[in-house]
């Protein structure tokens, strides 16, 4: 089946897509690590279309983890975010795809990221700014287990968990990259600052969209812990 | 002399703005906190202390730049730009989004608590990011006015307040050109903010022209001929003469206005789907009255 951007591709086009960028024999361990997380956001549990990026009430995805950032190219080609025949260039001088996310040229990218310990702290100050206007839009950012090292994250969870800020979800794919590895599971530092945390194989699309659904009446903000092998 | 300080004026005008503009956020990391407990008890969405975390202060007020504020972030300067640069460059600038950085304690104010509360580098840190304005006001009352043409405007701006303030607030240039203060024929004195009065001081019976500036740019030193003349009358002729303006008399060209888009790094306009016109929308469903120019008053 031709990849072209007039129809909604599925899971199975995605190696394909991402093959465009990076090629065959390439397999990212940092993309590919995020690549099921990305898929059952966009596919299952972000409320967004490429019609609504300019809607106030759509739900902001934020990746943190901006490195490696083929996976997200060929999720939001998949979905009809961007055309498929941007990905080819992927890296090149003049493509709006570069080896970071730039949101000012990349339709559907909230932020723009590369170095880490950002994203974070931005999706605390944006589900702070739809709460002053009364705004339901959920926030979810998507983290990699060693980004959370950059101390910039600890000033985040720490006031995200005090001020109680439930329309909060992150997302941390976990592929022990750690160079000291969390002691009890990184969600334990979450959970001391009263968050809502979960830990699920990051390979299983069934609970991915389980644990990342909206909550029905969340008092805290949460985490999703998406345990993928080392490897990966 | 004015009763209020610089930093207790800004208090005052942030507070005034939180009640007219609903797109209005003032973002605090514990200093001056207390000068915010009324506005933090009648907005307290849109009051937020984060504590003692700067990173979180720049980039709490980047994320709610993001959904179409007009964040206002505040602490000691060597604080808000120094240490919290990085979230400067990256969460405002590179994302193409815009707030306002008030910052009290600054240059030499806090000189005795030694080198960690002098802020002497704050300026030229944000000489390398492109866009942002810089005001320098001298007077509590330049303070209102700055901090107001600061929030209604959408670019990225830095206002400086300082514990020194001249005896008299100047009127405040809405295009940010310079003020004349005194005319005289031998050389020209640049005075920024509350500089002016030990410029005046200094200067007085010297025949020089005074002029005021509230906002930042470079001294230029694009003229070799006048340098050369210098050169030939100075004493120390191995340094070049940097504190004298090229313009003999004359009031020299300023930088236009800053641009009214926020740009991104790379040059290009930011999408608008999170700022004027977001913004527009948030005030006029709050307010009955016409959203506001985003015109300078």
């Amino acid at each position: 089946m031709p990849l072209t951007s007039d129809k909604r591709h599925n899971y199975q086009d995605l190696q394909r897509l991402m093959a465009l960028q990076i090629g065959d024999e390439e397999h990212d361990a940092a993309s590919t690590s995020t690549l099921d997380v990305l898929w059952v956001l966009y596919s299952d549990v972000l409320d967004i279309t490429p019609e609504r990026i300019g809607d106030p009430t759509r739900d902001r995805f934020f990746l943190s983890k901006g490195h490696g950032p083929s996976a997200y190219y060929a999720v939001l080609a998949a979905r009809g975010f961007i055309p498929i025949d941007w990905l080819a260039g992927f890296g090149g001088f003049d493509s709006p795809l570069g080896y970071h996310p730039d949101r000012n040229l990349i339709p559907g990218a909230e932020i723009s990221s590369g170095s880490l310990g950002h994203g974070l702290p931005l999706a605390v100050g944006a589900a702070l700014g739809l709460q002053a206007q009364s705004n339901p839009a959920r926030v979810i950012v998507l983290v990699g287990d060693a980004e959370l090292d950059e101390g910039s994250n600890a000033e985040a969870i720490e006031f995200a968990g005090a001020a109680g800020l439930s329309a909060l979800t992150v997302v941390a794919v976990d592929n022990s990259s750690t160079t000291w590895a969390w002691r009890g599971g990184l969600e334990t530092r979450f959970a001391a600052a009263s968050w809502d945390t979960t830990r699920v194989d990051g390979r299983d699309h069934a609970a991915l969209a389980h644990a990342l659904r909206r909550r029905l009446a969340p008092a805290a903000p949460n985490i999703v812990v998406a345990g993928v092998d080392g490897a990966s | 002399m004015s009763s209020l300080s610089m930093r207790e004026q800004f208090a005052t005008t942030a507070s005034d703005l939180l009640e007219e503009d609903s797109s209005v956020a003032v973002v605090l990391a514990d200093i001056s906190a207390a000068m915010f407990t009324r506005a933090a008890g009648r907005h307290p969405r849109r009051v937020v202390n984060v504590g003692i975390r700067e990173q979180l202060l720049v980039n709490v007020g980047a994320g709610m730049a993001l959904t179409g504020m007009r964040p206002i972030m505040h602490t000691f300067a060597t604080f808000l730009i120094e240490r919290a640069f990085e979230q400067v460059k990256l969460g405002f600038t590179h994302q193409g989004v815009a707030g306002v950085l008030v910052s009290a304690g600054a240059s030499y104010d806090v000189s005795r608590g030694g080198r960690s509360h002098q802020a002497s580098g704050d300026v030229a840190l944000l000489d390398t990011l492109p866009s942002w304005t810089v005001h320098v006001p001298g007077h509590p009352t330049e303070v209102n006015t700055l901090l107001r043409s600061a929030v209604i405007s959408e670019g990225p701006v830095y206002l400086r307040t300082s514990t020194q303030q001249n005896t008299k607030a100047r009127p405040v240039d809405r295009h940010g050109q310079m003020t004349l203060v005194r005319q005289g024929s031998g050389g020209t004195v640049v005075a920024v903010g509350p500089m002016l009065d030990p410029v005046l001081a200094a200067t007085e019976g010297i025949d020089v022209t005074v002029l005021l500036r509230l906002h930042r740019a470079p001294v230029r030193r694009s003229n070799p001929g006048f340098h050369t003349r210098c050169a030939e009358r100075c004493p120390s002729r191995a340094l070049p003469c940097r504190d004298v303006s090229p313009m003999r008399g004359r009031r020299p060209r300023t930088p236009p206005p800053p641009s009214p888009h926020p740009r991104s790094a790379t040059g290009r306009t930011a999408p608008l789907r999170d700022t004027r016109a977001a913004r527009i929308a948030i005030r006029t469903r709050t307010r009955e009255d016409p959203p506001r120019s985003a015109n300078l008053p």
